[in-house]
């Protein structure tokens, strides 16, 4: 392949650049947006909204996995799933299993995902909020459940839609200050 | 022997961890739905996530308060109005309490059973509903009232037009209220205009119940009221449960297919009433009917 053809349009240049001079995530600023997104995720909606609530806690985790991979294990997402679990009133695991699902596709496809803005990483997002609704469906299956309507897969649109403003929160939260002893 | 430095080191790969943790929640789900042999797990995560959750209930306490507040400026026409409910309400709870001496009077003479408890005698404990689940396939709810509220397992759930559910899960400071529409629930009830008693059942599916098991040619009409029965000793009988939406009496099958919605409505409001359980009197104050044999 002739490298000449690349665009240079196609990769964000500066959005690589940027990335580079990210200050490292504490450990303590990672256990905090996820337990802010636990919370978000507990809001006590009712009606269209609840339809349309967007799983902020599965959003969180793909961000850190996507962004700062081996930040947070597949463990921490089982026991938050586990959480989800109880506070949904589903069963024990259901849950647990969707988040792992995420922080694998995520890690996997995370080095990938890198090179595309957040725009463009939200089509992707909402793929594997997919499979993360299709493993959920498909644990509730396991115990006689019906399929749910279409209307089930409106939180994985609007997660898709939220992950751009989440995105770019991080980044901004994230960002090193400049320092004005420097130089 | 192969040397990794610790930098390169970061444990087993991705699959393998996808594929121990898939194996972990599927012995969890079966532990869950079938063996049930640790309950406690269940009650200990509830007790770590109530924070959360009482963190999360906190704009909408807000949101009430600012409701409180506005409405506060209505005061004067609602408590009039109130009032005026309130006397309606006084002069048919008069007359109920009439009946009820009358229907007791009518059942000594009858010397028919006592009725196990009337609706108008249970106590009942106000509770808010803390959350309701994202996904359609668990119809349940979370109230804030838990064991540390003397709320116990079994107790009807009701609202101002009827019954929502009943609590299946205790934590310390919240329940878990199983819906009428959940799959596995059914309630025993009786059809208001003629007495006709059956069983509906949730078809989990939202806003829809199913009586099951009536013939074909079963007297029931479209727009009917059905009320518990009492039967079974979980709900206080006479209390709204569904009304019939549509029949499907199919000559060729045994049974009609009859589909009802609930009356009440977890929707609508954040408010709900869990009513103490029935207590079953004791076995000396129930008369037993003395059928004299050969009359019939």
């Amino acid at each position: 392949m002739n490298p000449g053809k690349i665009k240079e349009g196609h990769v964000n240049k500066d959005h690589y650049i940027r990335q580079d001079v990210f200050v490292p995530a504490s450990n303590w600023f990672v256990a905090a947006s996820l337990i802010a997104a636990s919370i978000l995720n507990f809001l006590p909606l009712q009606g269209e909204f609840l339809l349309l609530r967007p799983d902020f806690l599965a959003i969180t985790i793909a961000y850190w996995n996507i962004n700062y991979p081996h930040k947070m294990g597949m463990s921490v997402a089982f026991g938050l799933g586990l959480m989800m679990d109880v506070g949904n009133a589903g069963i024990l695991g259901q849950h647990a299993l969707a988040y792992c699902i995420v922080v694998y596709l995520t890690l996997v496809f995370g080095r990938r995902l890198r090179l595309f803005t957040p725009v463009k990483q939200a089509p992707q997002i909402g793929l594997v909020l997919l499979m993360m609704q299709w493993a959920i469906v498909l644990v509730a299956l396991s115990t006689d459940s019906l399929l749910p309507d279409w209307q089930y897969y409106l939180a994985t649109v609007a997660g898709a839609l939220l992950w751009v403003p989440v995105s770019y929160l991080f980044t901004l939260l994230l960002r090193q200050k400049p320092d004005p002893d420097a130089l | 022997m192969e040397t990794v430095p610790q930098f390169f080191r970061h444990g087993p790969g991705p699959f393998t961890r996808l594929f121990v943790f898939i194996l972990l929640s599927c012995l969890l789900i079966a532990e869950d739905t079938r063996l049930k042999y640790f309950p406690q797990f269940r009650q200990t995560i509830g007790v770590i996530i109530f924070p959360l959750q009482k963190i999360a209930y906190i704009p909408a306490s807000i949101y009430d308060q600012i409701g409180e507040f506005i409405a506060s400026f209505y005061l004067l026409e609602e408590n009039e109005k109130l009032r005026r409910i309130y006397l309606d309400n006084r002069e048919q709870l008069l007359k109920l309490h009439a009946l009820e001496v009358e229907n007791v009077q009518l059942r000594k003479l009858l010397g028919a059973v006592q009725q196990i408890e009337t609706a108008t005698k249970t106590k009942a404990v106000l509770a808010e509903i803390l959350s309701t689940p994202r996904d359609p396939f668990s119809h349940k709810i979370t109230l804030n009232k838990g064991s540390q509220h003397h709320i116990q397992l079994g107790q009807a759930v009701i609202d101002d037009q009827g019954i929502v559910g009943q609590i299946t899960q205790l934590y310390p400071w919240s329940s878990e209220v199983t819906l009428l529409t959940d799959k596995d629930h059914s309630v025993p009830v009786q059809v208001v205009r003629n007495s006709l008693r059956s069983v509906v059942s949730g078809t989990g599916r939202n806003d829809e119940l199913e009586l099951r098991y009536l013939s074909v040619n079963t007297d029931i009409q479209q727009g009917d009221l059905l009320v518990t029965s009492g039967i079974g000793g979980v709900y206080p009988p006479g209390i709204p449960v569904a009304a019939v939406l549509r029949i499907e009496r199919d000559p060729t099958g045994d049974f009609a297919q009859i589909i009802s919605t609930p009356v009440a409505g977890v929707d609508r409001n954040r408010q709900v009433l869990v009513l103490a359980l029935v207590q079953p009197e004791s076995n000396e104050s129930q008369e037993i009917p003395a059928i004299e044999p050969g009359k019939n």
